[in-house]
């Protein structure tokens, strides 16, 4: 069984007068464990693809399945559990809480969860540590380094143990060094069975994934996957 | 239990948030400070009140009934007219229905007038020189700080003594032993047995403690042989104070041949009509208190609720963030409550910190503590008006769609 499964989804905007097909009819399914990189040129509907399967946006039109579950029929407080519980992000701008320091935002998505102090710590402690950041857990966000807070950002996406890592041009606001130790970082996620969905329009980085897809103007225009590198 | 840990994280948010705008947390928490602080004020000073009038209403006993010509309390006008009216109650009058009551433990007629009383070169004025019998003593319930009260032969019309009130005493004697001393009463020479226990408060200060006790019959060949005399009645104990009530009214038309037809041509008095009237004025000046200090905390509701939109609008990329990573509707709601709630909380405390020397020296005046009641109660007033403006607030940021509050900057 696909662990996403889009049907027809449709996205449109109402702006002023005007309407904008951010995504139209778009089918797609994900297996668990898949690593895919979405390209496309800017405003062609990648981030809004992206916010529907990490369930922050519901779609004017079509279904969703995750995990087996409807996801376009939930509520609010359904969609927030969600999120919580199967999906991780990755900002662009890292989306870090500026007056929490590294532990404390890690800490955060276990907060939501209600899992209690000492295991959250535990936990919390655990996930900064794969990403190599724990001398630095004390540190507030401006007291890192870019490539430290996407660090934290990756940190604090899978301390869930999500069912889906979904990162949005997680190198964008990064140099290329730095950019390529985060997709390293990625890489050696999808190795240890995660499943990854990364958006970006740097062809090096896209090469990271196994299957690429290329969306223009609201539709998939190919879905390809490559041998592996 | 998630909804404790959200709490817990909610109060850690608010005092990040609050030790994050130092300045602006204590501007806001201005309004609610000063709210808080009038309020508790207000509470404080109409409970001193309260406990000040029942310490001194005390001084007239619950199980005394006053049988006389006018009512204590006088509603209008009319009623004035109707009672000024009335015949006085007469010396004759009061022996009949003195010798007709079984249901007393003590009774005493009790006629008054003011005069001066002369010590050798001082003298001072009396409000109250009262012709009465040793059983007034009972009746009053005074106690004797030095000597005995006037015993029944005397107020029989024996020798002229007379017992006085501490007030009186201290006015003339200053700190000499009155007893013992002859002091001239209305041009005649009496000699003083006893003095009075100070009773203090409201009623001890304009009743017992400046009266001049002189048994009736001197009172009545000195001063006034036709006066308007009240019947102090102690009802035994065992007898209901409502029986009493009525058997004395019948008494009381009885002797004074009011017919079936006619109402009471007199009045029973009783402690319990002082305490009524009372409340209903407290009452009023409490109510109308409350509510005038209560604007000033409504005042500050309206800062909180002004400040509580701007860091809500400030914050709308971290509702954002936390709506990505699994915060509910709810989580969001009481994160800003708590934050709206903490900062009214912080105001009362500082609110309270500032009313509590002020309440010592109202301490001087009026028997106020800043009660443990109060202190909670304004607290919890606070945290409610931090809950209560900032629900707006928290509101909105609870419903934001979190895609769009992730894309503010
Ligand atoms: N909240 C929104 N309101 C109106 N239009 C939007 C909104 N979000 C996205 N769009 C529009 O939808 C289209 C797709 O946007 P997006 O998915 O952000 O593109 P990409 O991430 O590929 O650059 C764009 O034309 C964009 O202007
Ligand atoms: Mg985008």
């Amino acid at each position: 069984m696909s662990l996403i499964r889009l049907e027809k989804i449709t996205r449109r905007y109402q702006m002023g007068g005007e309407t904008i097909h951010a995504l139209r009819e778009v089918s797609l399914t994900i297996a668990r464990g898949e690593y895919v990189a979405i390209m496309g040129p800017s405003g062609s509907g990648k981030s809004t693809l992206m916010n529907l399967i990490g369930c922050l946006d519901t779609p004017t039109s079509g279904s969703y399945h995750l995990n087996g579950a409807d996801v376009s029929d939930m509520d609010d407080n359904e969609l927030a559990e969600v999120r919580n519980r199967e999906i991780g992000f990755v900002f662009q701008t890292f989306n870090l809480l500026a007056r929490s320091n590294a532990l404390h935002n890690v800490e955060l998505p276990l907060i939501y969860a209600g899992i209690d102090t000492d295991e959250r710590r535990r936990v919390a402690l655990e996930a900064i540590e794969s990403v190599g950041l724990t001398d630095r857990m004390h540190h507030k966000p401006n007291e890192l380094s870019g490539g430290q807070r996407q660090r934290v950002a990756v940190a604090r996406a899978l301390v869930n143990k999500p069912s889906i890592l979904l990162a949005d041009e997680p190198t964008g606001n990064l140099d290329s060094r730095t950019g390529e130790e985060i997709m390293a970082l990625f890489e050696q996620l999808s190795r240890s069975g995660n499943t990854i969905i990364v958006v970006t329009h740097e062809e090096d980085i896209a090469r990271h994934a196994r299957r690429i897809l290329r969306i223009r103007d609201g539709l998939i225009a190919s879905d390809e996957v490559q041998g592996r590198s | 239990m998630t909804l404790l840990a959200e709490i817990r994280e909610g109060l850690r948010i608010a005092l990040t948030a609050i030790r994050a705008n130092k300045l602006r947390s204590c501007l806001t928490t201005l309004g609610v400070i000063i709210g808080i602080l009038t309020v508790t004020l207000m509470g404080t000073a109409i409970e001193g009140l309260n406990r000040s009038f029942m310490q001194s209403i005390s001084s007239i006993g619950a199980d005394v009934l006053y049988a006389q010509r006018q009512d204590w309390i006088i509603r209008s006008h009319e009623e004035w007219l109707t009672m000024r009216k009335r015949r006085p109650v007469t010396v004759s009058q009061a022996e009949s229905i003195l010798r007709q009551v079984e249901f007393a433990k003590a009774i005493s007629p009790i006629a008054q007038r003011g005069g001066k009383i002369q010590y050798q070169d001082r003298d001072t004025l009396s409000p109250a020189i009262v012709g009465t019998t040793d059983q007034y003593a009972i009746s009053a319930g005074v106690s004797l700080n030095a000597g005995r009260f006037i015993t029944s032969s005397e107020s029989e019309g024996g020798r002229p003594v007379c017992v006085l009130g501490a007030t009186v005493a201290t006015n003339l004697f200053k700190s000499e032993s009155a007893i013992g001393a002859r002091v001239k009463i209305a041009g005649r020479n009496f000699d003083v047995v006893g003095v009075l226990e100070p009773v203090g408060g409201l009623f001890g200060e304009g009743g017992v403690d400046s009266q001049i006790v002189i048994p009736l019959n001197q009172f009545l060949t000195l001063l006034d042989n036709n006066p308007d005399v009240s019947l102090q009645v102690k009802v035994a104990s065992g007898e209901g104070l409502e029986e009493a009530r009525e058997e004395l009214r019948a008494i009381m038309r009885k002797v004074r041949q009011v017919k079936p037809s006619d109402p009471d041509d007199f009045s029973i008095n009783q402690q319990d009509q002082i305490v009524s009237a009372f409340r209903q004025v407290a009452g009023t000046i409490a109510a109308v208190g409350l509510f005038i200090t209560g604007l000033s905390l409504f005042v500050g509701g309206i800062g909180i609720m002004n400040i509580m939109f701007v860091s809500v609008a400030e914050r709308t990329k971290e509702i954002g963030i936390r709506k990505a990573i699994g915060a509910k509707h709810r989580t969001i709601l009481i994160q800003f409550l708590i934050e709206a709630a903490a900062i009214c909380v912080l105001g009362g405390l500082i609110g309270l910190a500032l009313a509590w020397p002020i309440t010592l020296i109202m301490a001087k005046v009026m028997p106020s503590t800043l009660s443990p009641t109060i202190v909670c109660l304004a607290l919890v007033v606070a945290a409610l008006t931090g809950i209560i403006s900032g629900f707006l607030p928290a509101w909105r940021a609870a419903r934001m769609n979190p895609v769009d509050a992730l894309r503010s900057e």
